[in-house]
């Protein structure tokens, strides 16, 4: 299988917090990884790490086989084209209508009006949002944020989906039409994803492998099964 | 006892003087990507006509209403003084010679520092609260150059239009208060301000709000951009771009007079 990231020794500390202590992870073609933790326990500082928004002090991130410490920031940039990246608030551009901010990350690819309309409309409708293209993102709901979200980020088609607290904020309907949407994109785009969660509803049904972090480093890894019938007693109060 | 009040006292001047010089630092770091960036291709140019729209033609309103005010007070506090003297015909040269180096340049700056520049801070900084910064940085967009670089850009180019546009309303703002207790005709009145006027004072007046203009547009962007997480940094944000523009068009001000004096 080809490795997509390789983390390795990752450590981060903001002042005297230490979020990450070593983390090391690995994440195949076509894997649903689900990051496991409590608020606060340096869950999103880790894929932040990953595309570059926040530089580790110290360890090796390798994404899609390149060390990003060495990438150049135009390389860098032509790098996070390949890697979607749906934030916990969606992100979406708010001065912008749906339309337009799906249309955004492509303005570097040199396709027609017509390209762009089309792959625009089939990408919300892949998402099941045709509907929502002319409306302004306070016009959205949470959920419908989360879902425009989403198809900004598949819009590139990319290898990797790097997915911060995708259920947070969501009524539990909601929260596992887009737990089923994240499998749907899985499957579809045959993509792998990084998903970090504390929603163990989200990470029963999303995940092909599953990791608990506690204090900025990894305390199991395994199946949802296998973490789920632990005997530790920290672990266990996950899963009540 | 002095001695152990003074030790806090002493730690925070030095830690204010320290933060001085690290915004300081950053702010000139900021100032040189700004050129670095500038030009650069791609250049971002629906955006800056986009943001010119914003920043220049959706000010025109409030830069007309205070241009026609700043002309008609000047003009009816200054007549009494002059009157004293038998010199109210200078009237029309005075306020003019007065609006177009100095009040019209400064007001208007100082306008567009609270309208523009906290505007552009409570943009970006909610921007940046809400992660959309972010979003454009990991879709491989660099954020710098198509929020900050255009918006920057947009301010230098659009007050020198507004300033222009102020002067030429405060002064018909004079001829309307100089007939509120004489007949002055419309002619005589703008013959009387264009022969007191030279280049020396409407050039260098000009090239001045190029240079607030550029730092309004670079304050409100440095303090959005580098807001703290949280709605209250929203706050901060814009309340202190308005505070260190207005400062800043002072100081700037103050060294275009120095310069032009050299020069005249």
């Amino acid at each position: 299988m080809n490795t997509l990231v390789e983390i390795a020794h990752l450590k981060k500390s903001f002042g005297n917090n230490e979020v990450l202590k070593d983390m090391n992870l690995k994440v195949e073609q076509g894997e649903n990884l689900v990051v496991l933790g409590k608020s606060g326990s340096g869950k999103s500082v880790l894929i932040k790490c990953l595309v570059g928004l926040i530089e580790p002090d110290d360890g090796e991130v390798i994404l899609l086989g390149k060390n990003i410490a060495d990438l150049k920031s135009y390389e860098l940039n032509a790098l996070r084209k390949k890697v979607g990246f749906l934030f916990q608030s969606a992100a979406l551009y708010d001065s912008m209508t749906v339309r337009e901010n799906l249309e955004f990350p492509l303005r570097d690819l040199k396709l027609s009006k017509e390209e762009i309309e089309t792959l625009v409309i089939d990408t919300l409708k892949s998402v099941g949002l045709e509907g929502a293209i002319d409306k302004m993102p306070a016009e959205l709901s949470g959920g419908m944020r989360k879902r425009v979200g989403l198809a900004r980020t598949l819009i590139l088609k990319p290898e990797l989906i790097l997915y911060d607290e995708p259920t947070t904020g969501l009524d539990p309907i909601t929260s596992k039409e887009i737990s089923q949407l994240i499998l749907d994109v899985q499957k579809k785009y045959n993509s792998a994803a990084i998903i970090i969660t504390h929603d163990v509803e989200c990470a029963r049904i999303t995940a092909n492998r599953m990791m608990i972090i506690k204090d900025g480093t990894t305390i199991i890894e395994g199946s949802f099964k296998e973490i789920s019938e632990s005997k530790d007693e920290w672990i266990h109060s996950f899963f009540k | 006892m002095a001695e152990i009040l003074s030790k806090p006292l002493e730690n925070s001047y030095l830690k204010t003087v320290k933060c001085f010089f690290e915004e300081v630092a950053k702010l000139t770091l900021f100032t040189f990507r700004f050129f670095k960036e500038v030009f650069k291709p791609r250049y971002e140019f629906n955006e800056l006509v986009k943001q010119s729209y914003s920043i220049g033609y959706k000010s025109f309103p409030i830069v007309i209403i205070t241009g026609f005010i700043m002309g008609l007070v000047l003009t009816i506090q200054s007549r009494p003084t002059l009157a004293n003297f038998g010199a109210e015909s200078w009237l029309p040269a005075m306020v003019a010679v007065s609006i177009i180096r100095e009040i019209g340049p400064v007001i208007t700056a100082l306008i567009f520092a609270g309208k523009v520049g906290s505007g552009i801070g409570a943009e970006l900084a909610s921007m940046k609260v809400t992660e959309q910064i972010d979003a454009m940085e990991v879709s491989g967009i660099n954020p710098f150059k198509y929020i900050v670089v255009t918006r920057i850009v947009a301010a230098t180019l659009m007050l020198p239009v507004l300033v222009i546009v102020a002067d030429a309303i405060a002064l018909y703002g004079s001829y309307i208060g100089v007939n509120l207790k004489g007949d002055v005709s419309f002619h005589l009145f703008f013959s009387s301000v264009f022969q007191t006027l030279s280049f020396t004072d409407v050039f260098p007046a000009t090239i001045k709000t190029v240079f607030f203009g550029f730092a309004v547009g670079l304050i409100g962007c440095y303090k959005g951009y580098n807001a703290d997480k949280g709605t209250e940094g929203v706050g901060i944000a814009a309340n202190s771009a308005v505070v260190y523009a207005s400062l800043l068009v002072f100081i700037l001000d103050m060294i275009a007079v120095q310069i032009t004096s050299l020069f005249s």
